[in-house]
Formats: C-alpha cells, sequence, structure tokens
C-alpha cells in the first residue's frame, strides 16, 4: 500500500509540474469564508451550477439520438420514449432538470438579492447574475423548441408574431428568428443551434466569470442590521470578519452544498421516475389545429399577462416592460451599490420581491387554467344541467338548444361546466333584465361578440327567454323606468313583473 | 519553465545595460510592428465579418414577397356556396427536411359565385390556430380567446384586428391564392391602428385595399 501511496503522489506531482492547476485549485477550495456563510440560504449557486452540468451531461445524451431535423425530430423523441432503453428516463431527467435549474435560479436570485449580495464591491457578480438568469430562460424556451411538438410549433408561431410587432424591422427580425417564410426545417435547425452551441458556449463562459468573482471578492457574508456597506471600508472590514470568524469553505461550509446537490439531483431523479419525461404531444403539423397550444410553466406567466394586456397597449408593454425589468435589474447595483444589506431595513425591497413572486404566482395559476380561453368542445360535451330544464316552457328549452348549438358555452359556463371566458350564466336573468340581455345577445360588447348575424329572430327569442329563466337565488332583475312607464299607463301592482318570462319560470 | 526551452538564446542586447538605447529603439520598432499586426488582423476581421454577417442576415435580406407565389387549392366544386372549409396546401418554399410542417391550412370562405374570402389560420393576435365554428358563424382562438365574425373581422378579444386574408383569383375554376410566408403583423396590411411605420403613401392606399371586407376585386392582383 505505501508504494501505491507513493506511486499515486508521484503521478500527481507528474502532472502536477506540467499543469500547475491542482495547487490553485486547492487553495480555491479551501480559502477561508466567513463563518457565518456556512448556511442553508447559500447553497442555491452551488445547486444552480450542479443543474447546469447534470443539464450538460444528459443534453450530450439526447443529442446522440435527436434528429434536430423538422421532419424527423417528433419521430425520433418517440424513439427515445419507446424504443431506446432508458430513453425515456434520460429525456424525463433533462425535462425535469430544466425546470429545477429555472426554479434554482430564481431561489438564487431572490436570496442574493433579499441579503444585499448585489452591493459593492459584487455589483458585476450581480449584472453577470442577471445574464446568466436570461440564458437560463433562454435555454428552457429554446429546449422547449426542441421537443419539437405542437406546443412548439404554435409557441414558436407566438414568437414570431411578438417579434413582428417590432416597430420598422419586426419582418426581418421574423425573417432572421425562422430561418425561411414560415416555421419548417431551417427554423428546427436554427433553435437547435442556439440550444446546443450558441447559449451553453455564453452560459458557461459567464459561469465561469461569475464563480470566479465570488472567489475572487469573497462569498457575501451575513448581513447584520446596521452593518453599512461603504465603499471606503466594506473591503477592510470584510477581511477582518474573515481573518476573525474564518473557516475553510472545502469542507467546513462546502458539505451542505454537497447535501443540497444530492438531494436536488435525487428529487429530479424522482420526478422523472414518477411523472416520466414532458411530452412530446401531438405531431408538429399545422394541419391538425384541434389544439389548445401551452408554454412550459415557467412562461405561463408570460401567456397570461399576453391574455390580459388590452390590444393597445399589448405591443408597448411587450417591448418597454422587459427593457425597463432587465434594465432595472442590470442598474440596480450601480445605483444601490452601498448602504444597508439586511432585509429588515431594506422594506421596499422586500416588498418588491413580495409584490413580483405574488404577481409570478397569480398569472402563473391562472395560465395553469387559462380562463381567458374558450373551450373549444365544450358546446359538444358539456351538457345543460336538468334541473335548469325543470318547469320551462318549450320556448325556453329551445332556447336551451340555441345556447348549446350557438356554441355560448365555449365562453360561458353553466353549473360549473363551460368556458370562464364570459360570465357564467346561471343567475344571468338577477342582473340583467330581458331586454339588456337581448341588447348583449345581438350586438355583443364588452368583450362579447355580436350574434345578431349568427341567430335569427326565432332563436334570438328562445334564447333570451331561457337566459331570462336563469336568476338563480336572486329576484328576476326588472327595468325601474319601465316599471314607472307601466304603472302610470295602468295601475297594476307595481310588484309583479312586466316581463312575462321571467315570471312563468317559476 | 526550464522545460520548455532547454537552450535559452541569449541576446546580448537583452543581457548588456549598455546597448538599452538598441533595445528601446528595437521596442519602438517591435510596438509599431504589433500595431500593424492589429490593424492587419482588424481589416481581416472585417472582411471576414462581412459575409458572416450576410449568411446571418440572409433570410430577412430576401426581397419583400419574394416568397410567395400563387398556390392551387383546388376546384370551385370543391367549395360548396355559403360555407367556410379547411383547406391545406404545400407551403410554395420549402425544404425537403421539412416534413409537415411545411403543409399549411387556411380558412376559405365562399360567400357566392366566384366571390370568395381566404382567410390565414395563423390568429392576428399571436398566430395560434383558429377554429372555425358554423353554428354561431365565428372564428374562435384557443390561445388567448381571440374571436372573429365569418368575413374575418375582428369581434373581441385580445387581436386589434382582423384575420390575415390571402390575394386569390380564379384561374381554369381552380381556386388560387398567393401565399407561401407565415402572416404576422409585419407583413400584412393593417388599416386599424398601423404600429409599425407603412413606407409611401401608396402603399398605404394598396393597404387600405386590401383590408376591405368586400371580396378582392381583380385590381388588387396586379
Amino acid at each position: 500500500m505505501p508504494d501505491l501511496k507513493q506511486t499515486g503522489i508521484e503521478v500527481y506531482n507528474w502532472f502536477e509540474q506540467r499543469l500547475g492547476l491542482g495547487a490553485p485549485v486547492i487553495a480555491a477550495a479551501e480559502h477561508e469564508v466567513p463563518s457565518s456563510t456556512s448556511s442553508w440560504w447559500y447553497v442555491f449557486g452551488s445547486g444552480a451550477t450542479v443543474i447546469l452540468i447534470l443539464q450538460i451531461v444528459t443534453g450530450i445524451l439526447l443529442a446522440l439520438v435527436y434528429a434536430p431535423s423538422a421532419g424527423n425530430a417528433w419521430s425520433s423523441l418517440e424513439f427515445l420514449d419507446h424504443s431506446i432503453r432508458l430513453g425515456w428516463f434520460i429525456r424525463a431527467i433533462h425535462g425535469w432538470g430544466s425546470d429545477f435549474m429555472v426554479a434554482i435560479v430564481l431561489i438564487h436570485l431572490v436570496q442574493v438579492f433579499t441579503f444585499g449580495a448585489y452591493k459593492f464591491p459584487r455589483e458585476l457578480t450581480w449584472i453577470i447574475g442577471v445574464f446568466l438568469l436570461l440564458l437560463t430562460l433562454g435555454m428552457a424556451f429554446t429546449g422547449q423548441v426542441l421537443r419539437f411538438d405542437q406546443d412548439a410549433y404554435w409557441g414558436l408561431g407566438i414568437g414570431a408574431s411578438i417579434l413582428s410587432r417590432v416597430p420598422i424591422i419586426g419582418g426581418q427580425l421574423v425573417d432572421i428568428m425562422l430561418g425561411g417564410p414560415i416555421i419548417a426545417g431551417p427554423t428546427l435547425s436554427r433553435f437547435f443551434a442556439l440550444h446546443v452551441f450558441v447559449i451553453p458556449g455564453i452560459l458557461l463562459a459567464m459561469v465561469g466569470l461569475h464563480v470566479w468573482m465570488v472567489l475572487r471578492l469573497g462569498i457575501n457574508e451575513w448581513p447584520m442590521p446596521g452593518r453599512i456597506v461603504d465603499k471606503k471600508t466594506y473591503v477592510r472590514n470584510y477581511h477582518a470578519l474573515t481573518e476573525e470568524t474564518g473557516i475553510p469553505f472545502v469542507p467546513d461550509a462546502a458539505w451542505k452544498d454537497a447535501i443540497f446537490a444530492a438531494a436536488m439531483i435525487l428529487a429530479v431523479i424522482a420526478c422523472a421516475l414518477y411523472f416520466g419525461p414532458f411530452g412530446p404531444t401531438g405531431q408538429p403539423d399545422p394541419t391538425i389545429i384541434q389544439t389548445a397550444p401551452k408554454p412550459d410553466f415557467f412562461f405561463l406567466w408570460l401567456y397570461a399577462v399576453l391574455a390580459y394586456l388590452p390590444p393597445n397597449l399589448e405591443t408597448p408593454v411587450l417591448f418597454i416592460a422587459p427593457v425597463l425589468g432587465i434594465g432595472a435589474m442590470l442598474l440596480l447595483p450601480i445605483f444601490a451599490g452601498e448602504g444597508e444589506k439586511h432585509w429588515s431595513r431594506r422594506p421596499v425591497a422586500v416588498l418588491m420581491i413580495t409584490v413580483i413572486a405574488v404577481a409570478l404566482g397569480v398569472f402563473t395559476r391562472l395560465g395553469t387554467y387559462t380562463p381567458w380561453s374558450p373551450i373549444m368542445n365544450a358546446w359538444t360535451s358539456d351538457a345543460i344541467p336538468p334541473a335548469y330544464l325543470h318547469n320551462r316552457t318549450p320556448l325556453e328549452r329551445s332556447g336551451a338548444l340555441v345556447l348549446q348549438n350557438k356554441q355560448c358555452r365555449n365562453c360561458h359556463s353553466i353549473g360549473g361546466e363551460g368556458g370562464l371566458r364570459g360570465p357564467a350564466l346561471d343567475a344571468v336573468a338577477g342582473h340583467m333584465t330581458e331586454d339588456q340581455i337581448f341588447r348583449q345577445v345581438l350586438q355583443g360588447g364588452g368583450n362579447m361578440p355580436a350574434y345578431g348575424n349568427a341567430l335569427n329572430p326565432s332563436e334570438t327569442t328562445a334564447l333570451v327567454r331561457f337566459l331570462s329563466t336563469l336568476h338563480g337565488d336572486l329576484s328576476p332583475a326588472i327595468d325601474a323606468s319601465r316599471r314607472m312607464v307601466q304603472s302610470s299607463d295602468s295601475t297594476s301592482s307595481p310588484l309583479s313583473s312586466p316581463q312575462p318570462a321571467t315570471t312563468t319560470g317559476h | 519553465m526550464a522545460l520548455s526551452d532547454p537552450t535559452p538564446p541569449i541576446q546580448e542586447p537583452l543581457t548588456e545595460p549598455h546597448h538599452a538605447p538598441d533595445k528601446s529603439a528595437g521596442h519602438s520598432r517591435r510596438v509599431f510592428l504589433f500595431k500593424l499586426s492589429l490593424l492587419l488582423n482588424g481589416a481581416v476581421g472585417a472582411i471576414l465579418a462581412v459575409p458572416i454577417v450576410g449568411y446571418l442576415l440572409g433570410p430577412a435580406l430576401n426581397k419583400k414577397g419574394s416568397s410567395n407565389s400563387w398556390v392551387t387549392l383546388g376546384p370551385l366544386s370543391d367549395f360548396p356556396e355559403g360555407e367556410t372549409r379547411l383547406v391545406n396546401y404545400r407551403n410554395p418554399v420549402t425544404t425537403s427536411w421539412d416534413g409537415q410542417t411545411g403543409d399549411i391550412p387556411c380558412w376559405v370562405r365562399r360567400v357566392s359565385g366566384t366571390t370568395f374570402q381566404v382567410f390565414a389560420i395563423n390568429c392576428a393576435h399571436l398566430g395560434c390556430p383558429v377554429r372555425w365554428f358554423a353554428q354561431s358563424k365565428l372564428f374562435m382562438c384557443p390561445c388567448h380567446g381571440g374571436a372573429y365574425y365569418q368575413d374575418g373581422s375582428r369581434a373581441s378579444g385580445p387581436p386589434e384586428r382582423g384575420l390575415f386574408e390571402y390575394d386569390h383569383r380564379i384561374a381554369n375554376n381552380n381556386l388560387m391564392i398567393f401565399a407561401g410566408k407565415m402572416p404576422t403583423l409585419a407583413n400584412q396590411a393593417r388599416v386599424e391602428q398601423p404600429l409599425t411605420q407603412i413606407l409611401g403613401a401608396d402603399s398605404t392606399a394598396r393597404l387600405a385595399s386590401v383590408d376591405k371586407t368586400e371580396p378582392r376585386c381583380s385590381s388588387c392582383q396586379t
């Protein structure tokens, strides 16, 4: 054994004499960090790096089989899922690894922001970190495109439509993005090049810079209320703190990073085993239009925002908001490079994080069930609850048929079934009079199409009569002015409704 | 260090201080040569950049409309009057590895006789595939809920204009459309709310004529 050990040392020395990398790497690993940074809050940066390596390895494995051509990509994914031993598992790990990577990069960003780590002298580390976030999102989007299915195809269409709104050069940008006049072979090839060469190359180089600066400037110390960052004194104080409380990063602090990395990889494996790979959904065949395209999880919030923006605000918001948002993130350390680091002394920062997180969370939640989308088959699949047909006249029942046949259910729910685009109709007559319903159906408005051309007079009458029976627990809406007119005409009881339809129903 | 250079050349000027003026004279010459080499490489880089940039921008440098050509959708008898039907065509510009992505659908509405409207499948909002519902005479988009009337005009939802329309003509009893490029807000007429600049007055007039809801006149095809 001593001989073996001796041989080992000699081999190491042989390489070390020529490479000279061992000594600086060991020095970097063992460099002293303030003991307060040996915390479970400080594991996300290394976690993101570990998952990046996982993505590179699994990405290369997938590239062994994947065919980056528009005509074959989808079949090669099906081949990976079903015909290659464990191909589905590698795809699942790469897909789940992508979600985990975006999540951990976001958590890392929130942590370093909350801990004031972007302040002097780590401004550039933060700025490069912002680019790393954008590159990670770029990997997520291009990766979704390489999963060349219906969602990918129409997702590219959405991307091209957004680019086409750029003033003046929009058309040229679309051409460059698609590589041709339509979404086709050259489009997939260029997204393959982006996903496999361009973005990973820049990403790795920037991760290198990011880690280099963390080593060079030292890890951000645990912030304390009242410990103000001042450019004149910070470096001296930091060195004093490190000398006073310093512990070697490896092993005294790094064990937490290592355990977190292992737990995270296990979680990715668990998700991959339990949930399996993402798609592919239907073939990327634009002639199959029975599809409701949807982006991957981390772009759902954007999908929701695009649905809710008013049409005339959409283009300005699409291009001004990202510039402002990314610009603010990049300039943050330049304008807030000094001062308090502790979150208890930075209420605006905490408020901002909270508001942004809640907003993204709400939009993402909305994106999971897309209340703004018509449900294309609700009119044929969701029946009207029988209770809503009891004690109705034949005319009212034929109105229920009109409601069904004219696709009203695609946007309006009844009995909890149907689209959420428009309001539920269960109690529509409780807040709209018959006249108002007539007007709304025929002329539309308030985000509803006009049905005047799609309904003949008898259909309209039947439909409105049926809707007038739907007032739930409310009393039917009545038109106060009409009642006054009628009561002045005759001395009939003002309490009785002038509309027979609302009274015959119940 | 020692490994890389077993016989280090001894250069007299470098080791003997009384030759310093020569060294500095040589230094300025070498600095000049280094700057010259930088300049040369800059020039070579610029020469190389031209084809690289040209290659990258290639798709955007095609003449406007050069990817469009007349495509036959089928005999008029395929399109019953008063109906709107989904028709697929093979894009005129394809590569052999496009696969199914080269097949493009469109909605053909035969108003009456030889009066047609041909709508793009792509929603004018963000390009998702719109679906026709004959009963309510609406096109609906599954993505963000855009809706259009039977003549393609905007009904509701986030789109800021009506459906994109293809130019069409009838030749030898066949319906043909002028297609080839994915319709987006950048390459289609926008009369309602132009958000990008439209060059020239005559193109504005042309676009205005294109966006009429009546079917195309024969002059539109020239």
